[in-house]
């Protein structure tokens, strides 16, 4: 009993209306964080608008648990900026500096090497066999803003799924059994 | 309301006033528990939490846009002291091993919000097949402004290598790029150029 019983009590008590209103406020809830996310996306043009660092590859700028706020804009790409990339057969994007360019006369096209502030090395290793440059479509966007710390609660939550679905339910439940 | 309601009902049962006369010391936990103040904990806790989160996303903000009252002014120096080696790789491109002075004051890039400056020295240069060519030839991290003053004498860190074999009597510019990373917040880069170098005619 105590307060889960309370909880349980203020449950039964919700007539019709109450469940209805609570119903929309929490499809508020989720649509406003949807309508965030998209509009992200399109100011940024970036499919995905916020990353979370995973590794220490580019160490001390970014360490693990770092939150990247990324752009994609027709500007050409150039040495120096800080780029997300996906490889082909790699799941997750890599976020690493571009250190060489080759931009072409005739087409515009540019072929791109990148690395780590913290490696040793360039990414030629991380490439897809054989692979020496990154081309446009590689990349999904250019770091233009950074926060650090946030982007823990998601690794947290990734790597421990027993916490998010608590999460999840004491939120649901608060949602639920709110009545102001 | 729902308060309301609830405090009557717990007044009515008079179950923690007994409780309390036998087990003065259990009283003050078991109270708690099972006081209805429960969901007023939860608003405040949750308002706390808000309220805490916007100052910080607030203040954020303010020192990401205090940056933008500083406007740096670095100098620098490059001199190509020598020409290591300069030859024809079995691929067909070029590549070129330079000996590179480099000296930079970048103490103007720092502000309270800055939380290191990646600086590079990047080959610029056009070819008949590629409009820009940048290939970074040293970099270097700076963690604080005590430590922007450089002074270094060094061969190139990362290859010199052309697409294709057009480094012959090539003219190039030497450009110091830097990158202003804050602690949080927007980031930063501008470049300085330095123009007016040459490579060899010949290999060697």
């Amino acid at each position: 009993m105590g307060w889960i019983g309370e909880q349980i009590d203020s449950v039964k008590s919700l007539n019709f209306r109450q469940v209805l209103t609570q119903a929309v406020s929490l499809g508020m809830i989720v649509t406003s964080a949807l309508i965030i996310w998209k509009g992200l996306m399109c100011i940024t043009g970036s499919e995905s608008p916020v990353v979370v660092v995973l590794s220490g590859s580019m160490e001390p700028g970014f360490k693990r648990g770092d939150i990247l706020f990324l752009r994609m804009s027709k500007d050409p790409i150039r040495a120096g900026e800080i780029v997300v990339f996906n490889v082909d057969g790699r799941e997750i994007p890599i976020v690493h500096r571009v250190i060489k360019v080759h931009e072409r006369q005739d087409t515009g096209e540019v072929d791109v090497l990148t690395k780590g502030d913290n490696n040793f090395g360039d990414d030629r290793l991380l490439y897809a066999h054989g692979q020496l440059w990154l081309q446009r479509h590689h990349i999904m966007g250019r770091a233009v803003g950074f926060l650090p710390y946030v982007g823990w609660v998601t690794i947290i939550m990734t790597e421990k799924p027993i916490i998010k679905y608590i999460l999840i339910g004491a939120l649901g439940l608060l949602v639920i059994t709110s009545k102001e | 309301m729902l308060f309301q309601t609830k405090q009557k009902d717990y007044e009515r049962e008079g179950w923690a006033g007994l409780e309390a006369e036998q087990q003065p010391a259990k009283f003050s936990s078991e109270a708690k528990r099972r006081t209805p103040n429960m969901h007023s904990f939860g608003y405040r806790a949750n308002a706390l939490l808000a309220f805490s989160v916007t100052i910080l996303a607030l203040i954020c903000g303010i020192a990401s846009f205090s940056d933008n009252f500083n406007s740096p002014s670095p100098a620098a120096q490059v001199q190509v002291l020598n020409i290591n080696w300069f030859r024809k790789k079995p691929d067909g491109n070029d590549e070129v091993s330079l000996t590179l002075n480099i000296s930079a004051n970048l103490e103007s890039l720092f502000t309270w919000n800055t939380k290191q400056v990646f600086v590079f020295l990047a080959a610029e240069y056009k070819t008949p097949k590629n409009a820009l060519n940048q290939v970074s030839l040293w970099d270097g991290i700076i963690p604080s402004k005590e430590k922007a003053k450089i002074q270094i004498r060094a061969t190139n860190k990362y290859r010199f290598i052309d697409q294709g074999s057009n480094l012959r009597g090539k003219d190039f510019n030497l450009t110091l790029h830097w990158h202003v990373m804050p602690k949080t917040g927007k980031m930063f880069r501008d470049n300085l150029v330095i123009s007016g170098f040459r490579l060899p005619e010949a290999y060697r």
